[in-house]
């Protein structure tokens, strides 16, 4: 039964999403890829660079599309996306209503405070799984990965660093 | 009704035009919710926004619970929810369809060639400057936890779940 078990993975995903899209895709990765093997390492690249260069935010975009490609339905894509919008719809939720007693609350500061380098490394992780044989074919890839990282630190525009790296990539292989 | 529509409307709007991760949103949310709508007062936006990046889920969607409620109570934070996510949604849905035998193109193919290894390096920045704001304890869980997670195919899950244990016994029963 592929939708449940997608489904579940999906709220895993979504209930284990602390520090945004990025950082999800290393449960993405951690359960879609190496538990399920349903998608492969360099799929799932794909699909966070077509969820970047789309509207939208990126871990839906990732959903919906994960979702399809899992199952090869939109009953897929369908589940995926309402996994990943449970957790707003009851934690966040929850956190409105009890908005008072949670905003100085100690113990789930305390709690945040040190999950956070646990979500920074997750953040890594997804980079490092990424960064695969399958990336790096030769020497070019490297060299687009370099001037890539040096011109987002230069602050450039995302979207366009995938569409010259697209551009890069046609002309190149 | 008319409320729930804007609602809806709004982060429809949001969800069409903005592109990148939760935080490259944020600046569109507030200039529609706070200045255009005036639904919130800007500190009190912030102030729930800091508490919608502590909840798990995404951040965009975190966001239209909290405003939604506001505006409109439960029916309010799900058309929120609901604008926010359609979008995406549904233009994904139509390149997934239609992009599915983009591997026989050999165009396409050489395109992606090249993404590749710019979206190592869109995660790897801001994974760095993430790690760069830590102190130096941090730091080195935080490398270690790459590590782990990636080499050692040990699920974040569990990492996730120990320091918030730990965060939760020093936060109560430290110094």
């Amino acid at each position: 039964m592929i939708y449940l078990q997608l489904f579940l993975s999906y709220l895993k995903i979504g209930f284990f999403g602390f520090g945004g899209g990025y950082a999800m895709i290393s449960l993405i990765q951690n359960e879609i890829v190496t538990r399920h093997a349903w998608l492969s390492s360099s799929q799932l690249a794909d699909i966070v660079a077509v969820s970047q260069m789309t509207p939208g935010p990126i871990a839906v975009n990732c959903a919906t599309y994960v979702g399809y490609s899992v199952t090869g339905t939109v009953l897929g894509s369908i589940l995926a996306t309402f996994a990943v919008c449970l957790p707003p719809l009851t934690i966040m939720m929850s956190i409105v209503l009890f908005y008072n007693k949670v905003r100085n609350n100690k113990a789930m500061k305390g709690a945040i405070s040190w999950m956070k380098p646990v979500m920074c490394g997750m953040i890594g992780a997804a980079a490092l799984s990424f960064a695969n044989p399958e990336t790096f074919v030769d020497f070019k890839s490297f060299g687009i990965f370099i001037a890539c990282t040096a011109a987002l630190f230069c602050k450039v525009d995302s979207m366009l660093l995938i569409a010259l790296s697209a551009l890069a990539g046609i002309l190149l292989y | 009704m008319k409320l729930i529509l804007e609602l809806f409307f709004s982060f429809f709007k949001i969800g069409a035009f903005t592109f990148g991760a939760g935080y490259a949103m944020i600046p569109m949310i507030e200039k529609e919710v706070v200045e255009k709508k005036k639904w919130f007062e800007r500190e009190d936006f912030y102030d729930r926004f800091t508490l919608a990046q502590s909840a798990p889920g995404p951040f965009s969607l975190n966001t239209a619970v909290f405003v939604g409620h506001k505006v409109k109570g439960l029916p309010g934070a799900l058309a929120a929810v609901l604008g926010a996510v359609l979008p995406s949604f549904l233009i994904i849905l139509l390149i997934a369809v239609y992009l599915g035998g983009y591997k026989d193109n050999p165009t396409v193919a050489s395109a992606f060639k090249g993404i590749r290894p710019a979206v190592v390096a869109l995660i790897a920045v801001p994974f760095l400057k993430m790690l760069w704001r830590l102190g130096w304890w941090a730091r080195i869980a935080a490398l270690a936890v790459a590590a782990a997670v990636c080499c050692l195919g040990v699920s974040p899950i569990y990492l996730l779940l120990a320091a918030a244990v730990i965060g939760v016994i020093v936060a109560m029963y430290g110094k």
